[in-house]
């Protein structure tokens, strides 16, 4: 009962997607209209020509052209009715799917990045293409042959009972008993491909785990086991296989014989009216006319039921697109927020904490004041919190307790555009656009001239391999860059910084995952890019991390020391050990 | 679609008699107009009741023919195309079995996997499709109009002309909105593409401040989809009314001339009727025959997908396979350098492993990974291999099992070169323990068991000691009996990477290869994991390739790789002084990353 409900709901949302176009679907719906009666008035229009075709020497034809010209008439108004109604159709359901597609792409762009976190990216994706493409093909059935299927239903009914009344209820009650045998079967068939699903999952896990690891089963020598598994399944579906491809096959043949029967009940019976009750009552033509509506009264029904899944499918999806539009967007910026322009770059964090989850507390009681220009290099293993870090700094996530503020300013009463703007940062999970190197350097101020780009690429050491490129700075990067190695990839991630340099900057060293010499490259652009301007850095390098100003020593999602290089090494705590475990490695061959 | 009809010759039989039923099936049904109208004419015409009895007999009796025709025709289409199916699945999945890794590289496993699930599957209701259908609707039209001439052939010229007519419309249409179709499907593509990029680059993207651009440019991708819609949707919405208005002048033009023949005295007024019910008929069966195409057209294409796997031709191959059958002299020969190696290798100089001016470039790349390496290791020796990301490191280690066959030079296991084992044998030596730790389904038993098929608990525990995965393997519930999920998902990293070294353990192998493999143990694990390698394997000669210093430092022989080339080979401590490039790699990882552990 509740799903019900939940269904009502979100037909009702889906309503009023449509309001914008409801002039468009009540002239959909109109013509609908003029569609189903001129379809349904045509097999008349035949009947009576027919009725003027008696026998030899008896056709009239001076009757006969009116209604034939009257027929064609009929016919085209049908089929340019027919025309404009599908393009109406088409219209609505593209440009609502084009509209909600927009909304909720815009709406995912104002989510805050804890729902973009915590929830598989694939799945949002497949929100929003193919459950709304599912919607798209719900609204298009819904529109042209459920409306068109049950006005179909009402005016052969109307067709039929102003003919003959007793033929016409035959044939309202014979026609469902189709029905029920399609329904029937269905019923027995499910069971089956239910059975056939299931070993087919079967098989597609198996398949998965053995081919999509093809090499650890080359490794152990595993491919006849492999191939014995395999064969089992594969027969065990194939056996469920021929009964479900054959039973739902079933239905129909089932259908159309049924069809068959009603077919000839009209007939029959039809034909013994007209004989005992002569033309005035029922003639050929009429008969003819009544044929050709049993033949296709059961196909609307047919057509419904199957709208019926397809939009209960539709319903699902659009379910799963309204949930992904109910997430509460983060909280707007302050009304009177502040726009920060060209910070001077004093960071202080106030007895912040802050976790993902209440039960985990991750930071507990960080204070720290970074002035203008200083370093300060973030050390600790992977894991440690060093993207927490990063994510309060840039105002992805707010803080629970405490204030980070800039300037002096709490960041919260900062518009989030214009403190980010204020920074620059180059992550190790570098991420570009598909599109041209050009393009992608040039991502944070778009109006960038050439030169200017130029420049940038020149200043993070990115020139050179750009320029032995295919196509130089209007070479297309392939999705996620593929084309491009990790450390070229870096260094377009550093010239897309260099282009704007902000005041203050947000930098992950690069672990041992380049080759040295694109290292030694990355390094000296950073070096280049912090000069003057307050950093934070995310170190891996003992040169870096004795450079820097401030050291944060982090571990389990906290900072548990800080302090220049001589200050913690003076403090004898876990810097000092760490520092001196690694030294004492290098040198014991010295 | 055609080169894989031979898996249909199983089922010869089937696959006539489906679809010589399916026409039977529509050869009564084309009956059913002519009985109609002669009911009409002799028994309505001429008030004859018993008539009327007569022909409802005939048309339930024709009803009850055709459906048991129509059964027997399902019932053997769906056993050829299940049969069929099976058949080339199980060929397919042996086929994939046998590809070496060059051609997995190619072709992508998780491609591998589409084929032989979806593909097929398309591939396999295309074929049940074919045998049911295909045959039927040329049948139907064809035979409606041979029905038609039968009747009046005055009148029936209208066919000639209508037929002809509707199929140009409706495959005319066919063939202008597939390219349309396509074209749209490519829009949607590029809307996933951008969401996609959307969802990934989230932090960039708010960090530059340019979610409306985004934004917008999303919505300029989807304003292209929909002006293609649109513009497809009017072409294909074109196609009901236009094969309407045909079939409806071909009525109209029936009635028409079929007055005046009955005027004439030819025709009679239940033949008319016959002749427009012949129209609607051809019309269905073209439109049925436009659904099958465009199934059709799917199958093809999931036909074509398969065939390209099928040739795939398996690059490494054991020695027999490779010479032409009837050659039996090579055959011999190659099995005595076998045993001649065998003998060599219980001498104590011939080394366990050798390269000799080894170069390998991967299929389709322009540069070599490795570059003319040549070095030796003695039984019982441990191996650290470390050098950056692309330097041939894995490269390296994949020689060995003969993964990839070198492009020049050779390596020999125990004085033999490699190419000349049978890859089962020679797999069998080798363990390996790669990179990604990949578990499968199954109890930690069955996992065990790939590395030995008939392992004994006390093996396994035994390896599961070594590989310092007893611990947590005690706190599992049943302990060896212990459900893993797909892909071991159940599990941590390090307890599936543990997990991993311990299969390779169990098959107490001559060569132990460690790709990579503890990136994700914690130091004191690492180093427990090595220490106990060292003292408890005896004999075992292990490779261990690592990116860092530590896990590596203890090795007998380093060999440090840059650009697929050696640059330098040695211990720990002799490298430290003489090699710039494993000095330059210390000292980067004393720093934080050391620090971290």
């Amino acid at each position: 009962m509740k799903k019900k409900n939940e269904n009502g709901a979100t037909l009702l949302r889906v309503v009023v997607l449509l309001k914008r176009y409801m002039g468009l679907l009540l002239l959909s719906l109109l013509f609908a209209v003029i569609t189903v009666i001129t379809t349904l008035y045509a097999p008349v229009l035949t009947g009576r020509a027919i009725d003027n075709v008696i026998g030899t020497g008896k056709v009239d034809f001076t009757a006969m052209k009116p209604i034939l010209i009257r027929f064609l008439v009929v016919v085209g108004i049908m089929a340019a009715s027919n025309w404009v109604m599908n393009l109406l159709n088409n219209r609505i359901a593209y440009h609502v799917v084009c509209d909600l597609r927009t909304k909720v792409y815009a709406h995912v762009q104002q989510l805050p990045l804890s729902y973009l976190d915590s929830h598989p990216n694939g799945d949002t994706l497949s929100r929003i293409v193919t459950d709304i493409d599912q919607l798209a093909d719900g609204l298009l059935m819904g529109f042209s042959q459920l409306f068109t299927g049950v006005v179909t239903i009402l005016a052969t009914l109307g067709f039929m009972l102003s003919i003959h009344v007793k033929i016409a209820l035959l044939v309202v009650i014979l026609t469902p008993v189709s029905l029920f045998v399609a329904a029937f079967i269905a019923k027995r068939t499910y069971s089956m491909f239910r059975a056939q699903s299931q070993v087919r999952a079967e098989m597609t896990s198996l398949v998965e785990e053995l081919v999509g690891n093809q090499k650890v089963v080359t490794a152990f020598g595993y491919e006849a086991t492999a191939k014995e598994r395999f064969y089992d399944v594969n027969h065990r579906l194939k056996d469920v296989g021929i009964r479900a491809v054959f039973f739902s096959s079933l239905t129909n043949p089932c259908t159309r014989f049924v069809n068959g029967l009603v077919y000839t009940g009209v007939g029959v019976f039809g034909g013994f009216v007209a004989l005992i009750g002569g033309p005035a009552v029922l003639s050929i033509g009429q008969l003819s006319c009544f044929l050709s509506y049993a033949n296709q009264y059961t196909k609307p029904f047919n057509e419904i039921s199957s709208v019926i899944t397809e939009l209960q499918n539709a319903l699902a999806s659009a379910k799963r697109v309204f949930d992904l539009l109910d997430e509460e967007v983060q909280t707007p910026d302050k009304e009177n927020a502040l726009v920060l322009k060209d910070a001077k770059g004093t960071v202080s964090l106030q007895h912040v904490a802050f976790s993902y989850v209440p039960e985990v507390p991750l930071l507990k009681d960080v204070t720290l004041l970074v002035k203008p220009g200083q370093r300060v290099a973030i050390v600790g293993p992977t894991g440690c919190g060093k993207t927490t870090l990063i994510n309060l700094l840039m105002r992805f996530y707010d803080v629970n307790r405490g204030a980070i503020t800039v300037d002096g300013t709490d960041i919260r009463d900062i518009t989030r555009a214009s403190l980010r703007e204020n920074y620059g940062m180059v992550l190790q999970e570098t991420w570009l656009k598909s599109g041209t190197i050009a393009e992608n350097i040039a991502y944070g101020r778009p109006e960038a001239t050439m030169e200017e780009i130029i420049e940038a690429a020149k200043a993070s050491y990115a020139h050179n391999f750009i320029r032995r490129m295919s196509d130089g700075y209007e070479t297309v990067i392939a999705e996620d860059g593929g084309n491009l190695s990790q450390g070229q990839k870096q260094l377009l991630c550093i010239a897309r910084v260099m282009l704007c340099l902000p005041p203050m900057l947000i930098l992950d060293e690069a672990t041992s995952s380049i080759d040295t010499r694109m290292e030694v490259r990355i390094q000296r652009a950073f070096h280049k890019m912090m000069q003057g301007r307050t950093s934070f850095i995310v170190a891996h390098r003992l040169s870096t991390i004795r450079e820097a100003d401030v050291i944060l020593v982090m571990k389990d999602g906290d900072i548990i020391e800080q302090g220049t290089h001589e200050e913690l090494l003076a403090k004898g705590g876990f810097y000092h050990d760490l520092y001196y475990s690694g030294q004492s490695k290098q040198e014991d061959c010295e | 679609m055609f080169r894989l009809a031979r898996y249909l010759k199983n089922y010869k039989k089937e696959s006539i008699i489906g679809p010589l039923f399916k026409m039977l099936e529509a050869f009564f049904e084309l009956l059913v107009p002519l009985v109609v109208a002669d009911m009409i004419d002799n028994g309505i015409g001429k008030g004859d009741r018993t008539y009327i009895y007569k022909a409802a007999l005939i048309l339930i009796l024709l009803g009850v023919v055709g459906l048991v025709c129509s059964l027997i025709a399902q019932f053997f289409a769906a056993k050829a195309s299940a049969g069929f199916g099976t058949e080339l699945r199980d060929d397919l999945f042996a086929h994939m079995n046998r590809l070496s890794y060059a051609e997995l590289d190619k072709a992508g496993t998780s491609t591998l996997v589409t084929r032989i699930t979806s593909d097929m599957n398309q591939v396999q209701a295309g074929v049940n499709m074919i045998l049911r259908l295909f045959l039927r609707s040329p049948f139907i039209v064809i035979g409606a109009l041979i029905a038609a001439f039968l009747v009046n052939a005055k009148v029936a010229v209208i066919f000639l002309i209508a037929a002809p007519i509707l199929a140009f419309i409706i495959y005319g249409i066919m063939i202008v909105t597939i390219p349309m179709y396509a074209g749209a499907q490519k829009a949607l593509d590029r809307i996933s593409l951008a969401t996609r990029e959307g969802l990934n680059g989230a932090r960039v993207i708010r960090a530059f401040g340019r979610q409306q651009d985004e934004t917008a440019e999303f919505c300029e991708d989807c304003g292209l989809l929909l002006k293609l819609q649109k513009r497809v949707g009017k072409v294909s919405a074109a196609m009901n009314p236009l094969t309407y208005v045909v079939v409806n002048l071909a009525i109209a033009a029936i009635i028409l001339q079929g007055g005046r023949e009955v005027d004439a005295g030819v025709l009679t007024q239940g033949e008319v009727i016959a002749l427009v019910n012949y129209m609607t008929q051809i019309l269905n069966a073209l439109v049925a025959l436009q659904v099958l195409i465009v199934s059709f057209t799917k199958a093809v294409a999931s036909a074509k997908r398969i065939n390209e796997v099928l040739a795939l031709q398996p690059t490494v191959l054991d020695k027999e396979e490779t010479v032409p059958a009837g050659e039996g002299r090579s055959e011999r020969a190659a099995g005595k350098t076998v045993g001649e190696g065998k003998q060599a290798a219980t001498g104590e100089t011939v080394p366990a492993v050798c390269f000799l001016e080894v170069s390998f470039t991967y299929p389709g790349a322009k540069e070599e990974a490795l570059t003319n390496l040549s070095f030796s290791v003695i039984k019982g020796q441990t191996v650290g291999i470390i050098g950056g990301t692309g330097s041939g490191k894995s490269t390296l280690v994949n020689l060995l099992p003969r993964f990839y066959d070198v492009t020049k030079g050779a390596v020999l296991l125990n004085g033999v070169d490699v190419r000349d084992y049978p890859q089962k044998e020679l797999r069998s030596k080798i363990g390996i323990v790669p990179q990604k730790a990949v578990l499968f389904s199954g109890t930690i038993r069955d996992n065990m068991r790939w590395g030995k098929a008939d392992a004994t608990d006390e093996e396994i525990e035994e390896a599961l000691s070594i590989a310092q995965a007893k611990e947590f393997v005690d706190t599992k519930e049943g302990r060896l009996d212990y459900k893993l999920t797909q892909g071991g998902r159940n599990l941590s990293g390090g307890q599936r990477q543990r997990l991993t070294i311990a299969r390779a353990l169990v098959r107490r192998p001559e060569i132990l290869i460690l790709d990579d493999s503890a990136s994700a143990l914690d130091f004191a694990t690492d180093a427990a994991l090595r220490r106990a390698i060292s003292e408890r394997t005896k004999g075992m000669t292990v490779f261990m390739v690592s990116q860092r210093t530590a896990t590596i430092r203890n090795a007998d022989v380093i060999i440090v790789l840059e650009d697929g080339e050696i640059a330098g080979m040695g211990t720990h401590c002799e490298l430290y002084e003489t090699c710039e490039v494993y000095r330059e790699i210390c000292q980067s990882q004393a720093s934080a990353k050391e620090v971290q552990e």
